[in-house]
C-alpha cells in the first residue's frame, strides 16, 4: 500500500516533467515556422491533459486510500497522551515504508513515507484542490504561452505538499517544504515580466525562508534530541520540555513562514501577483496548509510544550483580528481573500493553540462512541465550561455531553478542509469575476449578479461558509475551532476567545462587503472595453500591457467557460456539505455531535451582527463603499496597519544599509587593504631595489659588511 | 712551540726589528697601492711592497719563498699588469676617479676587517713564539716536500695553469665569438 | 720570533686588499688590490709554518702554489678585463651596471646576474648596449 502512497506523490511529479519537457518535443516537430503560435497552443494543450490526467489519477488513489477500511500497520502506542489521533476512527491503522537509510555519520536519514488517516484526510484536500486548479487553469489560463511550465510548477507544488503531507520522516518533510518555497516563487512570478511580481514572488521567497531557518534548526534540534528523524520515533521519544519547548518554537517560526502567520504574514498579500489559480492553491490546500498540517502532525510535541502554545495563541489573536479588518478595508478582492485567508489561518492556529487534546480518537479506537461524560485524564478542560454547551445529538439523546469533544488539532484540519474548500471556491470564483470584470478592483465590480449567475451562487456559498452561516461547511469548522478556544485553559484563553469573536463579526462584514460591492449595486463600467471574442478563437492576451494588482492579467466578457466552472461547481459541494459528512469523519457518527450550539448562536448572531451593519451602511448608499465604518481607522487597516512600512523601516533599509556598508567596507577596507598591502609591498622593494644598482663593489661591501657582522656576533655569542 | 725560555714582546729581538720595518715599509707601499692617484704609480708601489715582503720571507727563514715571490710576483705578475694598464689605455698621470663613490663604505669596512683580524689574531697567538732556525725554507728541502709530498697537487696546479692559459686566449682573441 | 708579528701585518695587509677591493674603480687596481690580500694570505701560510715546524712544510709549498695560481689568475683576469675594455671601452667596475635591474629591464634579454653581462655585450655587438647599460647605471647612481 505503501506504494500507493508513493504513486500518489509521484504522479504530479512525473506529469509535471513530462509537461515541461515533452509538451514542446512533438508539437516542435509538427508545426514548426509559422505554426508556433499554435504549436504553443498545443503545448499548452497537451501540457494541461498531462497535469489534469496525474491530477486525477492522484485524486482516484487518494480516494481509494481513504475508502479502505483501515491501513495495514496498527496505530503506533505512543507514550505521549493521546498518542492516537482523531483521525484514527476516520482511517485507523497506518502504512510505512522506507526506500533507504542515508547514512550521515551521526543521525541517519530514513527516505521514507507514511501515511495515515491524518495524511489521507489532507491529502485528500491537496489533490482534489489540485485538480481543481489544474480543470480551472485552462480555461483562465487560455492563450498563456508558458503555459507548460506553469502547469508544471502546479504538479510540481502539489507533489511537494503530497511529499509535506506523506512524509515518514522530518527530513524528507524539510525537502518537501522548501520544493514548496521554491514553487510559490516560481508560480507568484509567474508574470515575471513585470517587475512588481517579481519583487513580490521575491518577497514570498525570502519571508518563508526566514521562517525555514527556524524550522530546520527545530528538526534537527528535535532528531538530535529523540535520536532519529522519523516522525515516529520522535512522537514517541521521551524529550525533555525544555528542549522540546525549543524545538517547537523554531518549528513554530516555519509555520509562521508558511502559514502567514503574525510576525511573517506580509508575504501573503503580495502573493496575489501571481494568476488566480495559484492564489486558490497556495491559500487553500498546498503552502499555508503546510504550516497548519504541520503542527498537527506533531501535535502531542506542542501539547508538551506549554509555552509555545501560548506564543501561538497571542500569534494566532493578533493575526486573526488584524488580518480580518485589513480584509474590510482592502478594496482589492483577491487582497481580500487573501486577508481572510490569513485571518482563517489564524483560527486554525487558534485551534492548536488551545492545546485542547479531544477524546473522539480514544473514543474512535475504543467504539465507545456513544458513551458520555468520558474525558480522557489528559483532558484539560473544565466541567464549567462544557455545562453551557448544549450538545445536539441528532440521534443520541439531547443533553449528553459530548464524547466527542473536539481536540485542538481536529478542530484545525476540520477548520482546514473546509476552509481550503471554501477558499478555494471563493478565489476560483474571484478569478471568474476578475476574468469578466477586467480589473481586480471591488470599485469596478458591482451588480455583476445578473451577468455571472453560476458564479454568483457559488460565491455566495463560499462567503457564506467563510461567515460561518448555519447550512456551510464554514458553520461548523469554525464553531469547533471556536468551542476549543474556548475550552482551553491557556493563559491567553481570554484575548484569544475574544478576538476570535470579535472577528466573527469582522468576518461577517467584511464577506457582506464583498459580496455585496461585487455582485449588487449599480453595475460598472467594463475596465477595458473590449470587442466579443468568438467562442473559438484562440485569443491573445494583453499580459504586459495591463497592471498587475490594479487589473487582471486576463479578462473577458461572459460568464467564465466551463472549465472554469466545473470545478467552482464541484468545490461548491464541499463547501456547502463538509460540515455534515464531518461527524462520520471523524468517528463520531452523530451529527453535531461536538457542536456547542450555545457558543455556535453566539458565533451567529455576532457574524449576523457584522454582515447587519455593513448591509445598513450599504444600503443606505449603495456606491460608497461600507468600509468607511472603520472611519479613521480605514486608512491603517488598509496598509495592514503599516506592518509592510514598520518591516521596511525596520529591517529591509537598515539591511541595505547594511549592505550598501558592506560593499563599501569591501571596496575601501578590504580591497584598499589587498591593494595597499600589493602597492607598499611595490614601494618597498622600490626601496630595496636602489641597492640592486648593478655596482658589484657595493655588492661585495655588503657582503664583507655581513661578514663582519656575523663574526662579531658568533664572538659575542659565543663568548 | 713555545720554548721554555720565552722572551717578551718588548723589546723585539734583533730580526723581529728587521721584520717588523720591512712589515712597515710592506703596508705602507700597501697603502699606497690602494689610495694613490696615478695608475702606473700603483704598480710600481706594489713592487715596493712584494719586494717588502720578500724581505719578511726571508727573515721567516722562507728564503726559496722570497726569491719565488721575487720572481713570479714582481716579475711577471707586476709586469702583467702593468701590460694590462697599458692595453686599457690607462692616463700615464694623475687621475682624479680611480676611487669609487664608495670609498666610504669600503674605508670602514675596510678598518673594521682590520679591526676584527688583528683583534682576533691578537688574542690568538700573542703567546705563540717560535726560535728562527735557518735552513728550513732551503730549496732543496723544499723541492723534495714538493715533489715527493705534493707531487700531485703540483700535477693538478700545471693543468690549472694549462687551463688559464687556454682561457686567457679565448677571453682575449677577438675572433673566437660567443655562442649566437 | 714572536707570531704575532707576521700575523698582525698580514692581517693588516689583507684590510688594506679588502679596501683597495671596495674602493678602486678601475679593475686593475682591483686586480692589484685582491694580488694584495693573497700576499696576506702568504705572509700568513709562511709564518705558520715556520711557528709549526712543518715536517712537510705544507705552509711554504701552499704559498708556492697560491702564488702559481695567483700568475694564473692575473693572466685570466687581464684577459677579462681586456675583453671588457674592448666592449665597453671602459674597465671601470661600478659603471659596468649589466648586473642591475634597471639595464636588464631596458633590454629584451633578462640580464641574468652570474657574469653573463658581459658575454651579453660581446653578442649584442658592444657600444650600444654598453651606454645604454651605463647611462642607466649613471642615472640609478
Amino acid at each position: 500500500m505503501i506504494a500507493i502512497v508513493a504513486l500518489i506523490i509521484l504522479l504530479p511529479f512525473a506529469a509535471a516533467v513530462a509537461g515541461l519537457l515533452g509538451a514542446k518535443v512533438g508539437t516542435g516537430r509538427r508545426g514548426g515556422g509559422s505554426r508556433t503560435e499554435s504549436s504553443g497552443a498545443a503545448a499548452g494543450r497537451r501540457a494541461a491533459w498531462f497535469a489534469i490526467t496525474a491530477a486525477a489519477a492522484s485524486a482516484v488513489l487518494t480516494l481509494w486510500l481513504a475508502l479502505r477500511p483501515a491501513l495495514d500497520l496498527p496505530t503506533g502506542a505512543a507514550s505521549r497522551p493521546g498518542g492516537a489521533g482523531f483521525w484514527d476512527s476516520f482511517l485507523p491503522g497506518r502504512v510505512e515504508g522506507a526506500l533507504t537509510l542515508i547514512e550521515t555519520g551521526s543521525l541517519p536519514i530514513s527516505v521514507s513515507l507514511r501515511g495515515d488517516g491524518l495524511s489521507v484526510l489532507t491529502g485528500i484536500l491537496v489533490v482534489m484542490v489540485a485538480l481543481a486548479v489544474q480543470v480551472y487553469s485552462v480555461g483562465y489560463m487560455r492563450g498563456e504561452p508558458r503555459y507548460p511550465s506553469y502547469s508544471a510548477f502546479i504538479g510540481l507544488f502539489t507533489s511537494a505538499m503530497l511529499l509535506v503531507v506523506y512524509a515518514g520522516d522530518l527530513i524528507v518533510l524539510y525537502v518537501g517544504w522548501e520544493i514548496m518555497g521554491i514553487c510559490s516563487y516560481l508560480l507568484i512570478g509567474h508574470w515575471w515580466e513585470d517587475r512588481a511580481n517579481s519583487r513580490a514572488a521575491v518577497k514570498a521567497f525570502l519571508v518563508t525562508r526566514l521562517g525555514d531557518v527556524g524550522f530546520l534548526f527545530g528538526i534537527f534540534t528535535l532528531g538530535m534530541a529523540a535520536g532519529s528523524f522519523r516522525i515516529d520515533d520522535v512522537l514517541r521519544a521521551d524529550i525533555p520540555t525544555g528542549t522540546l519547548i525549543a524545538a517547537t518554537l523554531l518549528l513554530l517560526m516555519g509555520v509562521a513562514g508558511k502559514s502567514a502567520q503574525v510576525p511573517l504574514q506580509t508575504w501573503l498579500p503580495d502573493a496575489m501577483a501571481g494568476p488566480t489559480p495559484i492564489s486558490a492553491l497556495i491559500h487553500a490546500a498546498t503552502m499555508v496548509a503546510a504550516g497548519v498540517f504541520v503542527v498537527a502532525r506533531l501535535y502531542p510535541l506542542f501539547l508538551g510544550a506549554r509555552p509555545t502554545l501560548d506564543v501561538l495563541a497571542v500569534i494566532a489573536a493578533i493575526g486573526m483580528l488584524g488580518a480580518a479588518l485589513a480584509a474590510l478595508a482592502q478594496d482589492d478582492l483577491k487582497r481580500v481573500l487573501a486577508y481572510s485567508t490569513i485571518s482563517q489561518l489564524a483560527y486554525m492556529a487558534g485551534a492548536l493553540a488551545a492545546g485542547v487534546r479531544g477524546a473522539a480518537g480514544l473514543a474512535g479506537l475504543s467504539g465507545l462512541s456513544g458513551l458520555s461524560g468520558l474525558s480522557g485524564p489528559d483532558v484539560p478542560y473544565g466541567p464549567d465550561l462544557s455545562e453551557g454547551d448544549v450538545v445536539f445529538g441528532g440521534i443520541g439523546p439531547p443533553g449528553v455531553h459530548g464524547l466527542g469533544e473536539v481536540g485542538g488539532d481536529e478542530a484545525a484540519i476540520f477548520h482546514l478542509l473546509s476552509h481550503g474548500a471554501f477558499k478555494a471556491l471563493l478565489f476560483l470564483c474571484a478569478g471568474a469575476v476578475i476574468h469578466h470584470a477586467g480589473s481586480n478592483l471591488m470599485s469596478r465590480m458591482g451588480g455583476l449578479r445578473t451577468a455571472l449567475p453560476v458564479t454568483f451562487w457559488t460565491m455566495t456559498i463560499g462567503f457564506a461558509a467563510l461567515m460561518g452561516l448555519p447550512p456551510a461547511s464554514g458553520f461548523f469548522s469554525k464553531n469547533a475551532v471556536i468551542s476549543v478556544i474556548e475550552d482551553s485553559d491557556g493563559v491567553v484563553q481570554p484575548f484569544l476567545y475574544g478576538s476570535a469573536l470579535l472577528t466573527v463579526g469582522v468576518t461577517g462584514a467584511y464577506a457582506t462587503r464583498a459580496w455585496l460591492r461585487t455582485f449588487f449595486g449599480p453595475a460598472q463600467p467594463r475596465g477595458e472595453p473590449q470587442p466579443e471574442p468568438l467562442p473559438e478563437e484562440p485569443r491573445e492576451e494583453p499580459l504586459t500591457e495591463v497592471l498587475p494588482g490594479t487589473a487582471a492579467h486576463v479578462s473577458d466578457g461572459r460568464e467564465a467557460p466551463r472549465s472554469m466552472l466545473w470545478p467552482i461547481g464541484v468545490l461548491a459541494v464541499p463547501a456547502l456539505l463538509l460540515g455534515f459528512t464531518w461527524p462520520w469523519v471523524a468517528g463520531r457518527g452523530v451529527m453535531g455531535s461536538g457542536v456547542g450550539w450555545g457558543s455556535a448562536m453566539i458565533d451567529l448572531v455576532v457574524a449576523l451582527l457584522g454582515a447587519g451593519i455593513v448591509y445598513a451602511l450599504w444600503r443606505g448608499d449603495p456606491v460608497r463603499d461600507p468600509a468607511r465604518l472603520l472611519g479613521p481607522f480605514r486608512v491603517p487597516c488598509e496598509r495592514a496597519f503599516y506592518v509592510d512600512t514598520v518591516y521596511a523601516a525596520l529591517v529591509a533599509r537598515p539591511m541595505l544599509r547594511l549592505a550598501r556598508g558592506v560593499v563599501r567596507a569591501d571596496e575601501r577596507v578590504i580591497d584598499g587593504a589587498v591593494r595597499g598591502s600589493g602597492r607598499a609591498a611595490i614601494g618597498l622593494s622600490g626601496v630595496v631595489r636602489l641597492v640592486q644598482n648593478g655596482n658589484a663593489q657595493l655588492y661585495v661591501t655588503g657582503l664583507v659588511a655581513g661578514l663582519l657582522l656575523i663574526a662579531v656576533a658568533a664572538a659575542v655569542v659565543l663568548a | 712551540m713555545t720554548s721554555q725560555a720565552q722572551p717578551g714582546l718588548w723589546p723585539p729581538s734583533g730580526p723581529e726589528i728587521v721584520f717588523l720595518l720591512l712589515g712597515v715599509v710592506a703596508l705602507g707601499s700597501a697603502l699606497l697601492v690602494v689610495t694613490t692617484r696615478r695608475l702606473v704609480h700603483a704598480a710600481l708601489w706594489l713592487v715596493v711592497c712584494f719586494g717588502a715582503l720578500a724581505g719578511c720571507y726571508l727573515v721567516l727563514t722562507a728564503e726559496f719563498v722570497a726569491w719565488v715571490q721575487v720572481l713570479i710576483y714582481v716579475g711577471a705578475i707586476v709586469v702583467l699588469l702593468l701590460f694590462g694598464i697599458m692595453l686599457t689605455r690607462a692616463p700615464i698621470g694623475r687621475s682624479a676617479d680611480l676611487d669609487s663613490g664608495n670609498r666610504w663604505a669600503a674605508a670602514v669596512v675596510g678598518v673594521a676587517t682590520a679591526g676584527v683580524l688583528v683583534s682576533v689574531v691578537v688574542s690568538g697567538f700573542h703567546t705563540a713564539y717560535t726560535p728562527l732556525e735557518p735552513g728550513q725554507g732551503a730549496a732543496g728541502t723544499l723541492g723534495s716536500s714538493v715533489f715527493r709530498t705534493w707531487v700531485l697537487p703540483f700535477e693538478v696546479l700545471s693543468v690549472l695553469l694549462l687551463s688559464a692559459l687556454i682561457g686567457a686566449i679565448a677571453l682575449s682573441r677577438t675572433d673566437i665569438g660567443g655562442r649566437e | 720570533m714572536h707570531i704575532v708579528y707576521p700575523v698582525v701585518v698580514s692581517a693588516l695587509l689583507f684590510s688594506i686588499g679588502v679596501y683597495g677591493v671596495l674602493a678602486r674603480r678601475n679593475a686593475i687596481l682591483v686586480l692589484m688590490s685582491v694580488e694584495l690580500m693573497l700576499n696576506a694570505v702568504n705572509l700568513n701560510l709562511v709564518a705558520f709554518d715556520v711557528w709549526l715546524r712543518d715536517r712537510l712544510h705544507s705552509g711554504q709549498v701552499l704559498t708556492l702554489f697560491v702564488i702559481v695560481i695567483a700568475a694564473a689568475e692575473v693572466g685570466l683576469g687581464l684577459a677579462i678585463v681586456l675583453a671588457v675594455f674592448r666592449t665597453r671601452r671602459t674597465i671601470d667596475v661600478d659603471r659596468l651596471r649589466a648586473l642591475s635591474e634597471n639595464a636588464a629591464g631596458t633590454d629584451d634579454e633578462s640580464g641574468d646576474g652570474d657574469g653573463g653581462g658581459d658575454r651579453e655585450g660581446d653578442r649584442n655587438g658592444g657600444g650600444s648596449r654598453g651606454t645604454v647599460a651605463s647611462g642607466g647605471g649613471e642615472a640609478a647612481t
